[in-house]
């Protein structure tokens, strides 16, 4: 075990962890932070994603320890109040079914339409293929994400 | 062609009011005819409960069944609002736990739209006329000069007044309830002005945020984590394993061989390490050394050999009419082509998983993503004795069903471990677990064959199902009914089947067994229309038109989905080069769905599918963008599934993970057009009917596209690939 200070949404949480405890099981069962989710743990699905220093990666196999002190979001910091323009996008062009990988789909958009304020098709492609939606929302994730671009622009 | 069923008579309102004055409305049955519909001993009646009207003017809606992403935490609720006359933006929505009073609590068979179309009409239309009664009684008025506004108010116009719902509350709860045979209940998407919009899911701003609750999300104070290890090989059991020394690791709180049973589908043998986080009980794991008894050793490559041994049988004649031997003896041409698809896995996101405690005073609570919460408590009280009645499962949110969760084992197991614990615990599966411990959709064979006349017309059908079961009984979600079409179709029909005993557990998975034939049927009518010389469509729309017996479906709303999907697809224009069309009916639970898919193939195997038409005619739409999801879900899901394959070595499963069990990503998934045949028969679900003929769309497709036609899935053992 081994003392680490996370800095998660901003805020500074010092937790005692298994040396090897990968993030996404440090922020569920040590700080309660349920909204990152768990499905296959070895980087395959994007279900886990989290923004390290705001670039999509997989929070099942990234060991905690290694993300100390340096910035994390989680869904639950994306925004204060719900309305980041992926968010809202995400609610118009209802997106979800069972939702599970949404939030890893969020964030992945949301670091997506930072670098990139005109995402086509093939970028949104390339940006979500590691993200795997078992109730195949896809359809939807391409639409709201140019939605979200517009928003951020402040054309919607 | 209407197939609206009468109100159901049994129901009747019961109408209550808490201290606050709230006004309770429920559905009941009459104790009589329930009994005799579940054929059980008369019960106490009591009444269950959807709608409650706070006096401050909250109004809440309770959805029973249990929520899986297939939207009917929506779409319930949605009917009640409309009956009610509210505006949708003045209703919450709460889930309810697992309560006998409310029925059937399932999310399967897509039965909870049919199921809970009468009754929740009910509770939102009795409701209404009790606060209009109340309005009345107060303002001295007749009842019939009293209406709602859609703000949550009901006025009299002649006098200008107005309540709100709040304010009538309790004194509606006073009014006695109408009878439910009286109320008039709107039926036609004419009458709706909430049903049929788009309405968000009720619960996506919790999931945008992250705190929306599911399964593994349950915490729980004093909460601790377990994993579960079962034999790879299905039925083994511990014969010894290093408990003593696993409760010696980091975290680990306990450790137990847990005995089980002979139940696939139950409590399976296996060891339990129970730890203060998931990850020391999974990192104890990694040091777990069982010595396990084997039971059986089924594969795939024996599954295979017998099949071929049985295809040159007869097998049982399950189903036949005409002469079906004299049309082949009479036959202008006979076709004769084997299909094949593979066991399949449900792999829902979520991992299964369940949180248990046994509180100190023997009660048992569960927080379960189950599909079928009852059935796991019936299974929990079976195996560890304890009385249901002291058995209580909250529903959660769950990360995906497709069917996996109608089966409890997960329950039973977490229940077993909580048993043993004075903690709360919750049992999370790892995705090997999962993929490794599924109830898998049955692989079959379908050895068909059709005559055709000299005007192309097919004169028989004929179908030996080479299916898995013990020769008695077909193994769970691996039976064909005897009349499913092409029956009463064709004037010579005939369905022989011959069953594989097999010790892998199955289940149903999404429209159990039409989701897998349908890619057989529908593909081999294409071969039957080109062998014949005609257009699948035209072929398709003429069967339709023509009864030599009965069909288990309207033939009518069939052919006008057909026909939908078609127009809107252009069906028969010129494509490029390398590209196709394909299409496709069906008719399961309720809905009948038809797809057109459009395909670019390469020579090299590689294909797309760039666009794919669907129609659906399931009755009135409840909520377009939540049908429109599940359509566009389906073609996907059915895409995906076409790759992919559960195979089994030494009665193991080989696949483990997203690995070598890859479902389908943005970038291989194609655009998808939705439209509806909005008829006036009851509404039929939508989780399941649209699965179906998108398959055989896609497949007939890529032989419109590439000359390639597919009788054996998954698709890269074709040489194809996406």
């Amino acid at each position: 075990m081994s003392e680490i200070t996370l800095n998660i949404n901003g805020e500074k949480h010092t937790v005692d962890v298994p040396s090897d405890m990968p993030l996404l099981w440090a922020l569920r069962d040590k700080l309660n932070m349920t909204g990152t989710k768990y499905s296959c743990g070895i980087g395959q699905c994007g279900t886990c994603t989290v923004l390290i220093n705001g670039m999509p990666m997989r929070s099942c196999i990234t060991p905690a320890a290694s993300v100390a002190g340096i910035e994390v979001t989680t869904i639950e910091g994306l925004s204060e109040d719900g309305k980041h323009p992926v968010q809202q996008a995400w609610h118009k062009v209802d997106v979800p079914q069972c939702g599970y990988c949404q939030g890893g789909q969020i964030l992945t958009a949301a670091s997506l339409i930072e670098r990139n304020a005109n995402p086509t098709d093939a970028d949104i492609d390339a940006a979500h293929s590691g993200n795997i939606c078992r109730c195949g929302t896809y359809h939807r994730i391409r639409k709201a994400v140019k939605l979200a671009a517009e928003i951020k622009k402040g054309d919607a | 062609m209407k197939t609206q069923s009468p109100v159901n008579r049994r129901a009747f309102l019961k109408v209550s009011a808490l201290a606050s004055g709230a006004l309770l409305i429920g559905v009941g049955y009459r104790e009589t005819v329930r009994a005799a519909h579940h054929g059980k001993k008369a019960k106490t009646w009591a009444p269950n409960l959807y709608v409650r009207i706070d006096p401050d003017g909250k109004i809440t809606i309770i959805s029973k069944n249990p929520e899986a992403g297939q939207g009917i935490k929506t779409a319930m609720p949605m009917i009640v609002a409309e009956c009610l006359e509210v505006d949708w933006s003045d209703v919450h929505v709460e889930q309810a736990p697992l309560d006998d009073r409310y029925g059937r609590q399932v999310a399967g068979g897509s039965r909870g739209t049919p199921d809970g179309w009468n009754d929740l009409r009910i509770a939102g239309t009795g409701a209404l006329a009790m606060l209009k009664n109340a309005a009345a009684e107060k303002w001295g008025v007749p009842a019939s000069e009293c209406e709602p506004n859609m703000n949550a108010s009901i006025v009299h116009k002649k006098s200008g007044r107005s309540l709100g719902y709040g304010e009538l509350a309790p004194l509606a709860a006073k009014q006695s309830a109408p009878d439910a045979d009286s109320l008039k209940l709107k039926s036609r998407p004419k009458d709706f002005k909430l049903l049929g919009k788009r309405i968000p899911g009720v619960d996506n701003k919790k999931i945008f945020n992250g705190s929306l609750i599911y399964g593994c999300d349950t915490r729980l104070d004093g909460m601790v984590y377990a994993v579960f290890q079962k034999c790879p090989s299905f039925g083994g059991k511990v014969r010894r394993a290093n408990v003593e020394q696993i409760k010696s690791f980091p975290g680990v709180v306990d450790a137990f061989v847990v005995e089980g049973t002979d139940d696939l589908k139950g409590l399976m043998p296996g060891v339990a390490i129970v730890a203060e986080t998931w990850w020391e009980a999974q990192s104890a794991r990694k040091q777990l050394r069982v010595d396990w008894e084997t039971i059986q050793s089924d594969s795939t490559a024996d599954y295979q050999q017998q099949a071929e041994a049985l295809s040159k049988e007869k097998g049982q004649t399950v189903a036949e009419a005409g002469n079906i031997d004299k049309a082949f003896d009479q036959a202008h041409k006979v076709l004769e082509a084997q299909y094949y698809y593979p066991f399949v896995s449900h792999a829902n996101m979520e991992p299964q998983n369940c949180t248990a405690y046994l509180q100190p005073s023997g009660k048992m609570e569960l927080w379960a993503p189950s599909q079928n919460p009852k059935a796991g408590r019936s299974l929990i009280s079976s195996t560890l004795n304890i009385p249901e009645d002291r058995i209580h499962v909250n529903l959660t949110r769950m990360g995906g069903g497709f069917g996996r969760r109608l089966t409890s084992d997960f329950m039973v197991e977490a229940a077993w471990i909580a048993s043993k614990i004075d903690r709360p615990v919750q049992l999370q599966w790892t995705r090997e677990d999962d993929m490794r411990h599924d109830f898998y959709r049955p692989a079959a064979w379908h050895n068909l064959k059709a005559a055709i006349d000299k005007d192309g017309q097919m004169t028989a059908w004929e179908n030996h199902f080479i299916t898995f079961g013990d020769g008695r009984r077909t193994a769970s979600g691996a039976r064909l009914s005897g009349g499913h079409y092409p029956a009463g179709l064709t004037p010579n029909f005939r369905l022989r089947q011959s069953m594989i005993d097999l010790k892998v557990p199955t289940g149903p998975w999404r429209s159990p067994g039409h989701s897998a034939y349908c890619f057989a049927f529908q593909s081999f009518m294409d071969e039957i229309a080109e062998a014949g010389g005609r257009d699948p469509l035209e072929f398709r729309i003429d069967l339709l038109s023509k009864k030599f017996g009965k069909t288990d479906f309207v033939t009518e709303r069939a052919a006008a989905a057909l026909k939908l999907a078609t127009k809107n697809a252009n069906w028969g224009r010129k494509m490029g080069p390398s590209q196709g069309q394909g299409l496709a009916f069906h008719f399961d639970h309720g809905g009948y769905v038809a797809y057109v898919a459009e395909v670019t193939a390469q020579p090299s195997g590689q294909f797309r599918v760039d666009q794919v038409y669907g129609a659906a005619d399931v009755g009135p739409v409840l909520n377009r963008s939540g049908a429109d999801n599940q359509v566009e879900g389906c073609v996907i899901d059915a895409l995906s599934t076409a790759f992919l394959e559960i195979s089994f070595t030494d009665g193991e499963v080989d696949q483990s993970n997203f690995a070598d069990y890859n479902l389908l990503r943005i970038n291989q998934a194609p655009s998808i057009q939705v439209d509806y045949v909005q008829s006036d028969n009851d509404p039929a679900g939508l989780g399941e009917p649209p699965i179906a003929p998108a398959t055989p769309a896609i497949t007939n497709a890529l032989y419109a596209a590439s000359g390639k036609r597919v009788r054996s899935l998954p698709l890269g053992n074709e040489g194809l690939y996406i």
